[in-house]
Order: C-alpha cells, then sequence, then structure tokens
C-alpha cells in the first residue's frame, strides 16, 4: 500500500459519483432511479477502501499512518495532509459505513429531488471522511465547516414542518462555534508558525494562551457534540431531519465535537484541559442527567432519542476529560458504539414514520402482533442504547465509568444514574410502542419489515452485537494511539502536577 | 524622471480612449440601435486593452513627468478591474434592450468610467488621482440615471452625484492641505517629506482624514456608505452590477497605493482610522442587511460589509495583509459578477424583479440559477470550501498573524451574522413554494460567465497557489524592501 494515496481515495471517490449523478439525462422517474443506483453503487468504493484500510492498519503502532502530504496552501504553510491513527481509522469506517445505509434507507422515503439528495449525501460522505482524515489544521476546518452546506440543504430542503427554523438553528448555532476555532487556528497557527497536527500535538503551547485557544476550540466542539446547554439545535434538527439526515447526523457529526477534543483539546492543550476539567464534568452530568429526564417526558420518538444522544454525548465528554486509560477508550468506543445504535434506532423510528406518517408514540402501540420482526431488531437496538452487556452499548458506558471512577467518585456515581434513566426512557420508549394496548387499527395492519429494510437494519445488527461480545477487536487497535494520547496530555502538565499524576497512574 | 516622453505604460488607456471616442461617433452615425453592436465592440475593446496590459513590461516604470505610474500592482488591479468591466459589459447587454434603455452611450460610459479608473490605479500624484476619480465618477453618475423615465433611476443619480460631489470636495480639501503641509502633489515628493518629520502638524493629520474620508465613500465602506443602499436598488440592474463589480477594485487599489506609498509613514494613524471605519462597515453590513427586502439593496449592504473585511487587511499590512486584500477583492469581484447574473436574469413577465421573495421557489423553476446562487451565496459568506473561505482566511490570518486578535474575531462574529441574510436567499429559493414563477430564460453570456464564475468558486480550493502568488505578486512593489512574502514555516 506504500505510496497509493488510499485516504484520498476514500474521501474523493464520492465526488467522482456526483459527477456522474450530474450527467444522469432522461424523465424524472429514471432520473430519480438512476440517481439512487449510481449513489449507492459509489458509496461502495469508499467502503470497500475503508475495509482495505482497516485490514492494511498497523494495529500496534500509534503512529499516523497511510500519511500523504502535498502542497495545497503551502506558501502560507497550509498543507494538504492526510492520515489516520488508530482513533480516527474507525471514524472513517464509521462514516463510510453509514453512508450506503443511509442512501439505502432513503429510497423510497424521498421522492423529490432525488438527485439532489444524493448529491449532497456524496458530497457530505467527502467532508465527513475529510474530516476525520486530516492532519492539518485548515483543511480540518475546511472538510469540518463544509460539512454544513450539504446538512442544511437536507434538512431543510427534505426535513419535516419545522425545517426552516431546524435549519437555520443548526447552521447559526455551529457555524458560530466554528468560527471561534477558526481564530484559535489562526492564534495557534501565528504562535507555533505550523498548522501540521502532528507537531503541534507534540509541542504544546505556552500555558498562558492554552486557556483561551482551548475555549476557541471548546466552543465548537461543544456546539457540535453537542454539550448542554448548547445541545438544543441538536433535537430540533433531529426530529425535522429526514430519517437519514438523522442517521448521519447522530452517527457522524456528532462525533466530529469528540474527535476534535481528542485531537486538539486534549494533546495540544493539555494544561488547560487540565483546568478545566471539573468545567467539563458538571457540563456532562448536567448533560447525562438533565436530558435524560427530559427525554422521559417526550412524546416525539425522534425527540426522544435527540435528547437520550445528548445524554450519551455526556459519557463521551465524561471519558475524553478523565484522560485516562479507560476514560478515553470508553468514550472513544461508546462514540462508535451510539454511532451504530443511534443511528440504527432513528432508521427504526424511519421504518414507522414511512408507514404511518407521524412520530408521536401513542399514535402505535402493539405493533409486536403484527411487525415482529421489526420488534425483534427494534430490542436490539434499544437494550444497546440502555447498555445491556452483550451489546456495544454496555462496553462504551462501562469503561468511561471506570475510568471516571479512578479520577473522581462522586461524579462516576452521578453519571451511573444516568444509564438508570437511560434504561427507564428507552424501555417506556419501546413499551408504548411495540407492546402496549392495541389503539390504532392503522398502526396494527402495518406490514412487517420490507426485505430493504431488513437488510438495512442487519448489518448494523451484527455489529452491535459483535462488537458487544469482542470488544477487543476495536479497542486494541484503538490502544496504542490513546496510550500516547494520554502520554502527550501527562507530558503537557506543569511539571509539580505531573508529578502527582504520574504516582496516581503507578498506583494503578 | 522628468526626461523622456514615455507613452509606452499609457498604452491601453490610450487604447480605451481611442475605442470610447471612436465608438460614440459609430454610435452617433448609427442611433440608438448601434447598442448592441458599440457593447460587444466595447467588450472586444477591453479584451484587446488586456492584452496590450499584458504585453508591457511589468517592472515599476513612470511616465508623464511621473503622473502616472505603471508597476506590478496597477498592472495586475487594471488586469482583474477589465475583467470586471468586460463581464459586466457582457451582462447587461441584453438587460438594457429589454429594459429599453438601448442606447450606444451606455457602453461608452463605461469605458470611459473604466478609462478614469484605470487611471486611479497608475496615479502617482494628488492631481492624477483626482483626474481620474473624477472622469470615473461623472460616468457613473450618468449610468446611476440612465433609465431616465424611471423616478428612482433620476432620484438614485442625483443622491450620488450630490455625495459624491461632497466626497470629492472632502477629498480635495485634503489634498490641498497635504499640499500646504508637504509643499507637493507628487506622491514620491510627499512620501519623502513626511518620513522625516518628527512631530506631526495638526493640519496634515486633517488632510489625511479628509483624504480617506473621500476614498471610504467610493468604496462605500461606513460611515460614508449611506449612498450604496439607495444607489444599488435605484439604478439599473445593470448599472448596479458594474458599480458593484468595478469602482471597488480602482478604489481599493488607489486607497492601497496612497496608504502604502505617500502615507506609509503615517501607518499610526491611518490604522486607526481604517480599524474604526473596517468595524463599522462590519456591523452595518452585517447587521442592516437582516432587514431588506429588495435584493439589490441585501447585495448593496453585504458590498458594505465585504469592504469591511477588506479592510481588516490593510489594518493588518504588511505583505500578507495586503496581498489577502489583492485577492479578497479578486474573490469578491468574481463573485460578484456571478451574482449579479443571476439577479439581472430575475423577471416576470418581462419585467424586472428585484424582491428577494420574487426568487421563492427558484429551485424548481430554474434549478441551475437557484444552486448557482446557492454556491455563491455561501461562498460569499464564506463558507468552506468554496473560493470565498478562502479571501476571509487569509485576510483573518494576516490579522491574527499581527497581533489584531479582537478585530478578527470581531470580523468572524459579523460574518456569523450576515450568514444569516444570506442563508434567508438560499431558504427563499429551496424551502419556500413557487408562488409566481421567474421567466427561466437566461442568455448565453450570463450562462457563460456564471459558468465560469462557478468553476472559480468551487474549483479554487483545488488549486489555490497560482492565485495567491499572482496576488503577492502584485504588491511586490510596495515591499521591495523587505523580504518577498509569507515564503515560511515550510
Amino acid at each position: 500500500m506504500e505510496g497509493f494515496p488510499l485516504l484520498s481515495v476514500i474521501a474523493f471517490s464520492p465526488l467522482a459519483g456526483v459527477l456522474a449523478l450530474l450527467m444522469i439525462r432522461g424523465a424524472p422517474e429514471v432520473v430519480a432511479l438512476n440517481s439512487k443506483r449510481v449513489a449507492l453503487f459509489t458509496s461502495l468504493f469508499p467502503l470497500i477502501g475503508g475495509i482495505f484500510m482497516y485490514l492494511f492498519f498497523d494495529g500496534q503502532s500509534a503512529d499516523f499512518q497511510f500519511v500523504e502530504d502535498s502542497g495545497w496552501l503551502k506558501a502560507l504553510g497550509f498543507r494538504y495532509q492526510m492520515g489516520v491513527d488508530g482513533i480516527s481509522m474507525f471514524f472513517v469506517l464509521l462514516s463510510v459505513f453509514l453512508t450506503p445505509i443511509c442512501i439505502l434507507s432513503a429510497w423510497e422515503a424521498i421522492q423529490t429531488r432525488v438527485r439532489e439528495y444524493m448529491v449532497a449525501f456524496l458530497i457530505l460522505e467527502t467532508l465527513m471522511v475529510g474530516t476525520f482524515c486530516a492532519l492539518d489544521t485548515v483543511l480540518f476546518y475546511v472538510f469540518f465547516e463544509g460539512v454544513l452546506l450539504p446538512m442544511f440543504l437536507i434538512i431543510g430542503v427534505w426535513g419535516g414542518p419545522r425545517r426552516v427554523y431546524a435549519s437555520y438553528k443548526f447552521f447559526l448555532y455551529t457555524l458560530l462555534g466554528s468560527v471561534l476555532m477558526l481564530v484559535g487556528m489562526l492564534v495557534l497557527y501565528a504562535q507555533t508558525g505550523t498548522t501540521d497536527i502532528r507537531v503541534l500535538m507534540e509541542n504544546p503551547v505556552a500555558s498562558h494562551l492554552q486557556y483561551w485557544l482551548w475555549l476557541a476550540f471548546f466552543a465548537s466542539f461543544a456546539v457540535k457534540m453537542p454539550m448542554w446547554p448548547v445541545h438544543t439545535w441538536l433535537p430540533d434538527a433531529h426530529v425535522e431531519a429526514p430519517t437519514a439526515g438523522s442517521v448521519i447526523l447522530a452517527g457522524v457529526l456528532l462525533k466530529m465535537g469528540g474527535y476534535g477534543f481528542l485531537r486538539f483539546s486534549l494533546p495540544m492543550f493539555p494544561e488547560a484541559s487540565a483546568y478545566f476539567t471539573d468545567f467539563v464534568f458538571v457540563l456532562s452530568v448536567i448533560a447525562i442527567i438533565y436530558t435524560s429526564l427530559v427525554a422521559l417526558v417526550q412524546e416525539d420518538m425522534k425527540k426522544l432519542i435527540a435528547y437520550s444522544s445528548v445524554a450519551h454525548m455526556g459519557f463521551v465528554t465524561l471519558g475524553i476529560f478523565t484522560a485516562t486509560m479507560q476514560g478515553v477508550q470508553g468514550a472513544i468506543f461508546q462514540m462508535l458504539s451510539h454511532g451504530l445504535i443511534s443511528g440504527a434506532l432513528f432508521l427504526c423510528v424511519g421504518v414507522v414514520y414511512d408507514r404511518l406518517h407521524t412520530r408521536e408514540m401513542a399514535r402505535y402501540g402493539g405493533i409486536v402482533k403484527n411487525m415482529p420482526r421489526y420488534a425483534t431488531v427494534f430490542m436490539i437496538f434499544m437494550l444497546g442504547s440502555v447498555g445491556l452487556p452483550g451489546t456495544s452499548g454496555f462496553v462504551g458506558e462501562f469503561l468511561v465509568l471506570l475510568g471516571t471512577f479512578q479520577v473522581h467518585t462522586v461524579y462516576a456515581a452521578l453519571a451511573a444514574t444516568g444509564v438508570v434513566l437511560g434504561a427507564a426512557y428507552m424501555l417506556m420508549l419501546y413499551r408504548r410502542v411495540v407492546f402496549g394496548p392495541p389503539a390504532h387499527n392503522d398502526a396494527l395492519a402495518m406490514p412487517d419489515l420490507s426485505l430493504r429494510e431488513f437488510w438495512i437494519l442487519a448489518p448494523l445488527v451484527v455489529l452491535v452485537l459483535w462488537l458487544g461480545v469482542f470488544p477487543n477487536q476495536v479497542n486494541n487497535k484503538i490502544a496504542p494511539s490513546v496510550e500516547r494520547l494520554i502520554s502527550l496530555y501527562q507530558t503537557g502538565q506543569p511539571v509539580d502536577v505531573r508529578a502527582v499524576d504520574n504516582e496516581g497512574q503507578l498506583a494503578n | 524622471m522628468m526626461d523622456d516622453f514615455n507613452l509606452i505604460p499609457l498604452v491601453p488607456e490610450i487604447f480605451i480612449a481611442f475605442v470610447a471616442m471612436g465608438l460614440l461617433i459609430v454610435g452617433v452615425f448609427h442611433g440608438n440601435s448601434s447598442a448592441r453592436v458599440v457593447s460587444w465592440a466595447s467588450v472586444l475593446g477591453c479584451v484587446i486593452a488586456i492584452i496590450l496590459l499584458l504585453g508591457l513590461s511589468w517592472s515599476p516604470q513612470t511616465a508623464l513627468n511621473n503622473f502616472f505610474v505603471f508597476d506590478k500592482f496597477s498592472g495586475f488591479m487594471k488586469l482583474i478591474l477589465l475583467i470586471g468591466v468586460i463581464s459586466s459589459l457582457a451582462l447587461s447587454v441584453r438587460y438594457i434592450i429589454q429594459e429599453g434603455m438601448e442606447r450606444f452611450e451606455y457602453p461608452v460610459l463605461i469605458l470611459f468610467a473604466s478609462l478614469g479608473m484605470m487611471f486611479m490605479l497608475s496615479a502617482n500624484n494628488f492631481l492624477a488621482l483626482y483626474m481620474g476619480l473624477e472622469l470615473q465618477s461623472l460616468s457613473l453618475y450618468v449610468l446611476a440615471a440612465f433609465h431616465r423615465h424611471s423616478r428612482k433611476a433620476a432620484e438614485a443619480g442625483i443622491k450620488y452625484f450630490l455625495l459624491g460631489a461632497l466626497s470629492s470636495g472632502m477629498l480635495l480639501f485634503g489634498i490641498s492641505l497635504i499640499y500646504g503641509f508637504t509643499g507637493s502633489i507628487d506622491f514620491d515628493v510627499v512620501g519623502s517629506a513626511l518620513t522625516g518629520l518628527e512631530a506631526l502638524p495638526l493640519g496634515l493629520i486633517i488632510g489625511l482624514v479628509f483624504v480617506l474620508a473621500g476614498l471610504v465613500f467610493k468604496i462605500s465602506a461606513a460611515p460614508f456608505h449611506m449612498w450604496t443602499p439607495d444607489v444599488y436598488q435605484g439604478a439599473p440592474t445593470s448599472t448596479t452590477a458594474f458599480f458593484a463589480i468595478a469602482p471597488k477594485v480602482a478604489a481599493m487599489g488607489l486607497l492601497i497605493r496612497l496608504l502604502m506609498e505617500p502615507f506609509g509613514a503615517l501607518s499610526e494613524q491611518w490604522v486607526q482610522i481604517l480599524y474604526f471605519v473596517s468595524v463599522l462597515s462590519m456591523v452595518v453590513g452585517s447587521f442592516a442587511a437582516i432587514v431588506q427586502e429588495d435584493i439589490k439593496r441585501l447585495l448593496a449592504y453585504s458590498s458594505i460589509g465585504n469592504m469591511g473585511y477588506a479592510l481588516i487587511g490593510l489594518v493588518a499590512g504588511g505583505p500578507q495583509g495586503v496581498s489577502a486584500v489583492v485577492l479578497y477583492l479578486l474573490i469578491y469581484m468574481i463573485s460578484t459578477a456571478g451574482v449579479f447574473a443571476v439577479v439581472l436574469s430575475m423577471r416576470r413577465q418581462g419585467l424586472s424583479a428585484t424582491k428577494i421573495s420574487d426568487l421563492s421557489g427558484l429551485s424548481k423553476t430554474a434549478p441551475g440559477l437557484a444552486y448557482a446562487m446557492f454556491i455563491l451565496m455561501f461562498s460569499i459568506s464564506g463558507i468552506p470550501p468554496l473560493a470565498g473561505f478562502f479571501g476571509k482566511l487569509l485576510i483573518f490570518n494576516a490579522a491574527v498573524a499581527e497581533g489584531y486578535y479582537v478585530l478578527a474575531t470581531f470580523g468572524l462574529l459579523t460574518s456569523v451574522v450576515a450568514a444569516f441574510y444570506y442563508l434567508r436567499i438560499v431558504k427563499v429559493m429551496f424551502f419556500d413554494d413557487v408562488q409566481d414563477p421567474l421567466d427561466a430564460e437566461v442568455p448565453f453570456a450570463r450562462r457563460f460567465i456564471l459558468a465560469v464564475v462557478l468553476c472559480f468558486v468551487i474549483g479554487f480550493v483545488f488549486k489555490p497557489m497560482p492565485f495567491i502568488h499572482m496576488a503577492d505578486n502584485a504588491v511586490s512593489p510596495f515591499f521591495a524592501g523587505q523580504v518577498v512574502v509569507t515564503e515560511q514555516a515550510e
């Protein structure tokens, strides 16, 4: 694989599909059908590329692999640098895995402007993969921010009744956070003279700057994550977005925030990260408990899952900022698992929504009778979201709580109550929709999963269970990169603090 | 430099002057029916002028007793100016016919205005500056009121003329003060007279302020922006397109030369002024645009805001900052040409429609136009990976490199506010239902310009370096003594 630009191929092959899509001619129905086929076919290339990447990835090494480096804006020092380590590789895999699923799930749900929809998704895939591969801050920003364009259209054009409000809110919230990060990146560049993420990770900036820069980056990642109290765009965006939009939003876009914390905040501003740890912990715990309670009273299925996403992301930020091996690994695992599970849950909601065109829980009930296969699949994901052992959801939450417990018992205890609340709202959702008194005839007349729907959900079921049973398949490959991350974080601490921390580390 | 009678550097200007006068004669003989021919002949004239320009030696040279300077900077600025003129001429041919303004004076006036702008870019003397500026302004006043039977156009023309005359008066007053304190109107002499000064006389500073006020009026930056929305809205759209594209380049180029060369020693003074002007323009440009209903008015505020961003680069100064301004202008000009290609095509039942709500549902009736506008709007609001983002990136990078953190943060925050109204246009086109469909007919020239503009705006991300090198090269005459630009951080 030496010299072959694998990551660029993964990232940019969807654009070839975009060009092909623009050239399709013919009657509207023909264009629609061919667009779907072309888009699906194109999205398989990155998936195959991703599998190759996984197979050729050296799991023993903490270095960035498949690195590409070429000019671009080179007179200014901004370079086109791509590469993955153990952390980013799985996010790339997640992106290329979810895109074909999203395209398939839109097969019948999207009836208007199909071609444009597919173009938006393929461009989105390029930008997502690019975000996780970029090794240059400016390049990262270009991808990270570019995501707004297709997503704005996806929510606004194919969304629900309040789509305009939701798309504006999504766009402006995220943009506001991001521009602060851009200032931070430029300051970082002015101070260090480089935008190379690898160099910046090894050489943290002067401590008086770290605090400001940390806040600038935090503004962006916290919105993207989203953390309480800047999470309010998420329920709106999720509710209004079409199913596939919600899947990609929950599955991948939210992970960009967590990835940003891991790639930028912890290694580049270790001192500031340590300083703000309690601040993040408090926000995370509030997110876990408060949004879980909010989720309990939702009537709208999508809104419930959206709030549960905020709660799950609370675990992620908690885990990341423990800066312990278990905590960080757990956070990454939780992000991957949440990407699969919440994506799948949105797909499950989409399945019934396509039949009855309502997301209100009260309109369903007792559908286990007519949709047994659906009920089974939905149950697996519901239990995964609750964190039942044997599903991927368990591993992430457990590791995060383990890591948090070492750092701060109180936060761990509070976060653990979130697990209980999570079980409460998810079981309630399942009971009201799938069991419950059979109240509505139209709900009871719904046909079970179609073959297409089954095959969309099947790979997700397999992965959720497989990751739940063999988590080390992922964890072992992440471990070297996480170890390096933590050692960078530790060496970045001021000397007196470091001494204490090292002792703590030894005691473990 | 008083030696020879060298007209070589003026060849493009002389050529444009002859073309303009020749076409005037053609027009007089053939009447208004020749408007179309005269327009395309003007385009051809500009193309030939570009070829002549490229044929010149771009090493610094002066002519007409140091009245006129030609170097890489004026060469490059003239190049983008002429490209802007060509595109605005090509955009407007169909429009003036449709609007019943089919008169041969229209392209000729544009040529005269361009001639004035080219002189502005090469002025090396306050008198040359003023002459160029007035030749430009007088042509623009007439162009603003070109739609004789329209009250709004007449109003726009009068308003522009009165305020323009006021600003010219301020400029002249400032020049006379500077002459009084330095004893010369030659840029080089003024520059060396100012360099040696220990204490700055108050009158000189007042002179500087007046000169800057006059020029800030011409680039329509706040607080001298009041004319812009009215003139943009009232003038015929083809004229508005020209206003938005060409004079900005010329006036900004003039401002850059003035601040770098004669006033270079006063940078401590003018930086404060420009800082204030820049912040105010960004605020006005972003907040006032939110409530606009008319797309031309909205674009007027957008241009005010954009000038604010460009000025950030001047405040930052240095090769990096100034080169960023040049690149920003280039990107701004190209995107604006694209935007006006769309706005000029907004017609309903043969009448021009300029309300934002007229665009509703455009993505269904004319998807090509709608997607073009979508890309342009996001480019202007600075969302990556489109070209507009890189213009802003370089500007803010220069500002941060010089330590203007607050200004950069402020600029980026106002750009979020500005994003709101650009989004509104996208929303109207994509999310709203069709109310009253627009005629979807777009003439070839506009489609061609739109295609070129889109290729630039989308393709910039893949190959940005050539343009950045061009901009670096263009500003190199001002920094001859310094290490050449940004080759750091390798």
